[in-house]
């Protein structure tokens, strides 16, 4: 499959945003962490930021743009359009329960109510975000029962770690959540294991015989291009760049976007506290969103999607 | 609305492919890409037809597959494949579209865009396995077979012209119209006679048109020579001129 950078973008970028939303929804609403103007401005400034960055970068694919409004009609049917609806749901309850905080100082009662309403909305988006890939039937590695647990799970490992940066950055660090961002890293991680082994081991159902109906008649290869340039079914579905670097990405998104967040999160752990643990949160952020914008791309390149069987694959 | 439509009328047009006896000759597509050009989804776009790197939108698309060994004793065969939008009963092109320009018909099932309110997200072309879906760069929307609506209910039109163009065009009759929600219909009669398929089953999307695979080719039967007798060379120039024939015979000893 494709990747339009936009899409890469907005799934990493939106999946931190909302990430780092619930965990100020609920972290908030209990309490635990104190109702500070200025934590609350920054927090809700970068989990906003990155939530409309990411949404506004998902309309670049489109063409036309400008008609994007409508995509909030089909919620019956669509998960996309259910995606557009949760997004701009989330918006409400987060916006006031951020004004509470950040301007009246209040995150008890009504107000912790609002911050678990936006954990819920935030999660109910990230669950619609992966459903619109596992709902394709037409793509047996996206077709997968890891597919939405992972992506949801990835946008929670990164929240966790801007969370754990900014709590750093306003003296409220403590151990509790850096252990918490190793802990959803873990899990993150095993779960994305969960996956590659899933779509390694999975036997590829479909071959152009069963495409193109004639199986049952002997082998199927096509002998002649149905046309003398690629068109655009091959250039979006039979997209391939990077699936031969597959080992290679996979080591590459697990070093960026586990193995060093983790390091530099026990890092942070022994040093306790200071500049240098702040320094050091923000940089296993960093790391961590660019091991997932890698692991977003091989998400796409490691599709295979039905559809170039007519075009020579040998299965899919 | 891309929830799909309860069927009010029991009607299922499609299209019913004679992989028998399509020869290939890519004159449905033509017809089609002329059609359409001009009709429901105008225009189809084409970029720098006549150079290297052409690129446009078809919405039917003619493959050739060779499928060995074949059957025992039949040998290799070669089949051509036209292939198109299936409009399927369980399309989940539609069902996936976030803002209902993808939609499927009531009346007679079939599967249409509007373009005036497709914002060109590309996710049914996602969806479809039978890549029936092009996406055009120049308007930003999606294009697919018509099933040319604006042919098949035009009045003006005489009867026999009344359906797709790719039907109209095709020289062997490779390609039928009809309703295939109608067990009586000949397009259905067609499809019990001759086996007709459906396209990876399996995925459940319940494509309307059909199949009807290759015959079984007739090797072995009584009256095939085991061999043809050897045709003599009779070469160019020399065809008819005694001399130059005599001379070919020995120099070729």
């Amino acid at each position: 499959m494709h990747p339009a950078y936009s899409v890469l973008l907005f799934t990493t970028l939106s999946g931190a945003g909302y990430g780092l939303l619930i965990l100020l929804g609920l972290f908030g609403a209990a309490g635990v962490i104190p109702a500070a103007p200025w934590l609350g401005a920054v927090g809700f400034v970068v989990s906003f930021g990155l939530v409309t960055a990411g949404l506004l970068s998902s309309t670049l694919h489109l063409g036309h743009p400008e008609r994007a409004w409508r995509a909030i009609s089909q919620w019956r049917s669509s998960w996309l359009s259910r995606e557009g609806v949760m997004a701009l749901f989330t918006y409400l309850p987060a916006g006031l329960f951020a004004l509470g905080w950040v301007f009246l100082g209040r995150t008890t009662g009504v107000w912790a109510a609002l911050g678990i309403l936006s954990a819920a909305g935030a999660l109910l988006t990230l669950y619609c975000t992966g459903m619109i890939y596992q709902s394709l039937k037409t793509i047996s590695q996206w077709h997968n029962d890891w597919v939405t647990p992972v992506y949801i799970l990835l946008g929670m490992a990164s929240g966790a770690l801007w969370f754990n940066a900014l709590l750093q950055a306003f003296g409220e660090g403590r151990t509790f959540f850096t252990w918490l961002a190793i802990a959803t890293l873990l899990t993150a991680l095993v779960a994305k294991f969960g996956y590659w082994h899933s779509i390694d081991t999975a036997k590829l159902l479909r071959n152009p015989g069963h495409a193109t109906g004639l199986g049952r008649l002997g082998q199927v290869r096509p002998w002649e291009s149905a046309h003398t340039e690629a068109n655009y079914v091959q250039r979006e579905m039979g997209f391939q760049i990077a699936r031969k670097h597959a080992e290679k990405l996979r080591v590459y998104a697990i070093l960026a976007g586990f193995i060093v967040p983790l390091l530099l999160c026990l890092a942070v752990v022994a040093l306790n506290g200071g500049l240098a643990a702040s320094v050091l949160t923000v940089l296993a952020a960093l790391s961590g969103m660019l091991g997932l914008l890698i692991e977003r791309w091989l998400f796409f390149a490691e599709a295979k999607h039905v559809v170039t069987l007519y075009y020579g694959a040998d299965s899919a | 609305m891309t929830s799909l439509p309860e069927n009010t009328t029991g009607k299922k047009l499609g299209l019913v492919i004679d992989l028998d006896t399509c020869v290939g000759c890519q004159a449905c597509a033509v017809s089609c890409k002329e059609w359409n050009t001009t009709g429901h989804a105008a225009p189809l776009t084409d970029n720098n037809p006549y150079g290297a790197g052409a690129t446009g939108v078809w919405l039917n698309r003619i493959h050739s597959y060779e499928v060995s060994p074949g059957t025992a004793g039949s040998g290799g065969m070669t089949v051509n494949f036209p292939r198109s939008c299936l409009h399927c009963e369980e399309p989940a092109c539609v069902t996936v579209c976030p803002t209902g320009a993808s939609y499927k018909r009531a009346e007679d099932g079939i599967v249409l865009v509007n373009p005036d309110t497709c914002i060109g997200c590309k996710l049914c072309s996602w969806a479809c396995p039978y890549g029936a879906r092009e996406y055009d760069e120049d308007h930003g929307v999606m294009k697919k077979c018509t099933l040319c609506v604006d042919r098949i209910y035009n009045e003006t039109f005489e009867p026999e012209d009344r359906q797709p163009a790719c039907v109209r065009a095709c020289p062997t009759g490779a390609r039928h119209f009809g309703d295939l929600g109608d067990p009586q219909s000949a397009v259905s009669t067609l499809v019990r006679e001759r086996g007709g398929v459906d396209l990876m089953p399996g995925l459940g999307y319940r494509p309307v048109n059909k199949y009807l695979p290759p015959r079984e080719r007739r090797v072995g039967a009584e009256d095939t020579p085991a061999a043809l007798a050897p045709v003599e060379a009779t070469g160019g120039a020399a065809e008819g001129d005694g001399i130059f024939r005599w001379l070919d015979r020995v120099l070729t000893r």
